[in-house]
């Protein structure tokens, strides 16, 4: 017991190692404001292919969407980040992220919206064309609106992910906050950085696992 | 060489295919165990976990409500790397494969066990009511009338997060488990050339596509009711 | 009747099939101004589809559709421009859920008419008070009742000034004691002079409001001429038949 205390629950090193953990924190917002905002749009774009008329358009669109499912993130990222310049392409750490994660995100949040934009009725379509909306007007103003709110807990829930996701960034050595805890533990001997980290991820992320699960069970009934 | 020739030699060079073809096969079927073995470990731990919550002992569910979340919002990597460095200096020395079996059974767990009461939670009252008044016991109630009709509807969700969850098996490669990404970024090293990342990537899409494409086919059969 | 003026809804030949099912074989049918036609058919005779095509909701595989004139199915023809002059009501209302009454009617204004926020509001305000419900200009769909809620679809078709209005089966979502309010605000139409093409089974508005019935079965006009004959005299057998069915 008293051992493991000592190595996971070390406040000394815990406040040793805060502010280069706060540092790494600090990176990972900043990756997550970049690569959420891309997630979200770049979803919405895969999610109107996929719904095009063009049955050509639409299944490039699945295909597309079920290789970047089928795919581990950690594997596109070491590709983007690794693979890559023996093409010729040298990424930042931060732009092969983005990368990776665009094309992940796209997909999962892009089938988020496509059932968004399905469970709203035909009729709303046809009363917002019947007034003579163009396609894009009513897609904007009527269609969306209802769709995002019908799946906003899918939406919320996978945004959870991302921001998890956003840990594997220290795999390719992105300062982030696991990278920064792990560099504090190498140089302690010492796991208590990490657990410094899991603590603030729970912060981050606990009261929006709790409401998700709320929203969820409340439309499931 | 024009553009095309260097394309192919940089990332589907023939000899390194052959090369390592063998090397990838390996760590295929490294993956599909530790996947295997996740998915049966975690996918019943969550079971077990939604059915000892239906009891409703308090402390015992506050326990497990405590359990699911961390789980849920703790990232994958962060758990990996705190079992895989923690233990061994508490004297646990478990091996790296052993180490990423546990953490993503319980993550899948989490997930699962969230699912199965979400699910359990949806079968109306009335069910529990019949059954009950007609004196059918607790437990059979569960496994007869409850659980067979909750579970139909969490197919699709399951599928889908065991999907998500058993891509993690990638992260063995930062714990020296020797999967595909690990066989992939060794070959990748040796060789200078992308063409193994390239062979470890197909060999992903070979193993999950058919997973993706069955979660897509079971959501549109069992439409897990949203809005 | 103003028989010497052209009519403003004018079919000639109109076919549609779904892959191989054809649901219209070849429709003739004309609308004059401030008539009101009223369609009637078992269900599954392309009643709603002949409706729908007629503003192009639906894709006719054959004939054509004009509109005061302009042939809707032409490349040419704006067919956004020409949903002005169509209103269309449904039967399952499809007013937009996250938008009070007010911003139902407002919408179209605002962004295919291009009218500015204010004006707009007052032209919504000016189409909810002509059918009876602008006190209600800012309750949202849920809040209000069936009839009410078709009732500001109506406004919400009227306010962009069409030139005939479709109705396919108005009340037939409808508790009966709330069928009465919607009648009512269509005979005020028909009383002011709008064209109106109507699907429905209402047969007795249809006797007081009708100028023409048309009976369609199986994708073809069995039988057209003025309420009086078709409901007391009418000369084809089928038509006879679903006279009776319904009359029951």
């Amino acid at each position: 017991m008293e051992a493991l205390l000592q190595q996971f629950f070390d406040f000394a090193i815990m406040a040793r190692a805060l502010p280069l953990v706060l540092t790494g924190l600090g990176q990972t917002l900043v990756l997550c404001l970049v690569v959420i905002p891309l997630g979200l749009a770049g979803g919405l774009c895969v999610a109107l292919f996929s719904l095009a008329r063009s049955r050509a358009v639409r299944w490039t669109a699945a295909a597309m969407i079920d290789f970047f499912r089928a795919i581990p993130p950690l594997v596109l990222l070491i590709f983007v980040y690794a693979g890559l310049p023996f093409a010729g392409i040298r990424l930042s750490p931060l732009a092969a992220v983005a990368i990776a994660f665009l094309l992940n995100n796209s997909s999962y949040y892009g089938e988020i919206y496509r059932a968004g934009i399905e469970s709203v009725g035909r009729g709303q379509w046809d009363a917002a064309r019947s007034t003579g909306l163009k396609p894009h007007q009513a897609l904007i103003y009527v269609v969306l609106p209802q769709a995002i709110r019908n799946v906003l807990p899918d939406l919320i829930s996978n945004t959870v992910e991302v921001v998890k996701l956003t840990s594997l960034a220290s795999v390719v050595a992105l300062p982030e906050l696991l990278y920064s805890a792990d560099m504090a533990r190498s140089i302690t001997f010492n796991t208590s950085p990490i657990v410094l980290a899991a603590a603030i991820y729970l912060v981050m992320l606990w009261p929006i696992v709790r409401l998700v699960s709320r929203l969820e069970r409340r439309i499931a009934s | 060489m024009d553009a095309w020739s260097r394309f192919l030699d940089t990332f589907f060079k023939w000899e390194l295919i052959q090369r390592y073809f063998p090397a990838i096969l390996d760590g295929m079927a490294v993956t599909i165990e530790i996947a295997a073995a996740v998915v049966i470990t975690g996918i019943l731990l969550g079971l077990v976990l939604a059915i000892v919550r239906t009891f409703r002992i308090l402390p015992i569910s506050a326990l497990i409500v405590i359990f699911v979340d961390m789980f849920r919002a703790l990232p994958p990597l962060v758990l990996v790397l705190l079992v895989y460095f923690g233990l061994p200096n508490i004297g646990i020395n478990l091996p790296s494969f052993a180490v990423l079996w546990i953490v993503l059974s319980c993550v899948l767990a989490a997930f699962a066990e969230e699912i199965f009461w979400a699910g359990i939670l949806s079968i109306p009252k009335g069910q529990w009511e019949a059954a009950r008044s007609t004196g059918i016991g607790f437990l059979n109630t569960l496994a007869y009338i409850v659980l067979p009709q909750a579970v139909r509807l969490t197919v699709a969700p399951i599928t889908n997060r065991t999907l998500a969850i058993t891509k993690n098996t990638a992260l063995g490669m930062v714990i020296g488990v020797s999967e595909i990404l690990s066989q992939a970024t060794t070959g990748q090293s040796f060789a200078g050339n992308a063409t193994p990342l390239t062979m470890g990537a197909i060999a992903y899409v070979i193993l999950f596509i058919p997973v993706v494409v069955l979660g897509r086919w079971l959501e549109t059969r069992f439409r897990w009711r949203r809005a | 009747m103003n028989d010497d003026r052209p009519p403003i809804l004018e079919v000639r030949g109109l076919r549609k099939s779904f892959g191989h099912l054809e649901v219209l074989r070849g429709i003739d049918l004309a609308v004059l101004p401030q008539e009101l036609v009223f369609i009637i058919g078992p269900s599954g005779s392309g009643k709603s589809t002949l409706l729908r095509c007629c503003n192009r909701l639906e894709e006719p595989t054959g004939g054509s559709i004009r509109i005061d004139g302009v042939d809707l199915m032409a490349r040419s023809t704006d067919i956004n421009a020409m949903r002005r002059r169509i209103g269309m009501v449904f039967q399952s209302f499809n007013l937009y859920p996250h938008m009070s009454a007010l911003g139902n009617v407002a919408l179209a204004l605002r962004k295919v008419l291009g009218r500015k926020h204010a004006e707009a509001d007052t032209l919504a305000r000016a189409a909810l008070a002509r059918v009876g419900l602008a006190e209600k200009a800012n309750a949202y769909p849920a809040e209000l009742s069936g009839g009410q809620q078709q009732r500001v679809a109506i406004a919400r078709a009227l306010a962009l000034g069409p030139k005939i209005m479709l109705f396919d089966e108005p009340t037939s979502a409808l508790d009966p004691e709330l069928v009465g309010s919607v009648l009512k605000v269509m005979r005020e139409l028909k009383a002011g002079g709008m064209t109106m093409l109507v699907v429905s089974h209402e047969m007795r508005f249809a006797r007081d409001a009708a100028d023409r019935v048309i009976f369609i079965d199986h994708g073809v006009i069995v039988e057209e001429g003025t309420p009086e004959q078709i409901f007391s005299n009418p000369g084809e057998a089928r038509t006879k038949a679903f006279i009776a069915e319904i009359a029951r």
